[in-house]
């Protein structure tokens, strides 16, 4: 029974979380692509707004992840999966290097484009499918991978 | 640089960025996790029993956050410009590189930077980087 009741409260704090996650991206106004791409358009007639939904969100998370880093277990009794990898890899750079291309081209990053698809914009729908095949294709290539050895 | 001050949405910024903080936090305080949109979602396309239930809530969440905003207040306005072409491109190119990067925005932006963690730095200095760099070229280089 115990163990039931401590499963629902896992969804019922992941479910949360996202929601108010999700909300907190309308408000900040990066679910709107159009206004990504204006802050990523230095350039042009530039709109700050973003920087400061990143520094909204890190002063928070600064004090979060500090109280976290001191825990073994989390308020529900999980054990805490903090990243250990200090390694700066070839993947790590070459990956973020590659996402800010597919940022820049449209104004979406995997969070909004979740949010686009419950707005039910069909253009937002293509975005995520894509995406998701992308995750797939990645799948696949490091199953590839794997057999043969490093 | 030109300041688009009639666009600056400077307290909504705060805010929304305050309540996307508060997600984060509840998530690794309460579930141990980081809220990374794309370790969520990868670890849903290669499935372990046991596993699935909390990621596919998050995803649920960020999904019908839209719908909740709705029974309040109509939402603000969405304007993707982009080519359904392009949107598929973006969507692969994005798919990709987030999972063989290890994560996104919200993974190494947010939780990451927040964790002071070096590789999220770099990672996030990296996509903000060709972020800036893209934006410049599509639209003073290519005029598009």
């Amino acid at each position: 029974m115990k163990k039931h009741l401590s499963s629902i409260s896992v969804i019922f704090f992941a479910l949360a979380s996202g929601l108010i996650f999700g909300i907190g991206l309308i408000l900040a106004g990066m679910a709107n692509p159009a206004k990504v791409l204006a802050f990523l358009d230095l350039a042009g007639l530039w709109d700050p707004s973003l920087g400061l939904v990143m520094g909204g969100a890190i002063g928070i998370g600064l004090v979060a992840f500090a109280i976290a880093k001191k825990r073994h277990l989390s308020y529900l009794g999980l054990s805490m999966q903090l990243p250990t990898s200090r390694i700066i890899d070839k993947r790590l750079v070459l990956g973020g290097l590659v996402f800010g291309i597919g940022w820049g081209l449209v104004g979406i990053c995997p969070a909004p484009a979740f949010v686009l698809l419950g707005v039910g914009s069909i253009k937002g729908i293509i975005f995520v499918i894509a995406m998701l095949a992308g995750m797939g294709i990645f799948e696949l290539l490091e199953s590839c991978r794997k057999p043969a050895g490093k | 640089m030109l300041i688009d001050w009639n666009n600056f949405t400077p307290w909504t910024a705060l805010a929304g960025g305050a309540l996307i903080g508060i997600a984060s936090a509840m998530f690794v305080l309460f579930n141990g996790r980081i809220a990374g949109i794309t370790g969520i979602m990868g670890g849903l396309l290669k499935p372990k029993s046991g596993d699935i239930g909390w990621r596919l809530a998050f995803i649920i969440g960020l999904i019908i956050a839209p719908v909740v905003w709705q029974f309040f207040t109509p939402l603000p306005a969405m304007q993707i410009d982009a080519s359904y072409i392009l949107l598929v491109l973006a969507g692969l190119i994005v798919g990709i590189s987030t999972r063989y990067g290890s994560g996104c925005t919200s993974g190494h932006g947010v939780c990451g930077i927040s964790r002071l963690s070096p590789r999220s730095i770099v990672a996030t200095l990296a996509f903000m980087g060709t972020g800036f760099l893209t934006v410049y070229f599509v639209r003073h280089v290519l005029g598009a």
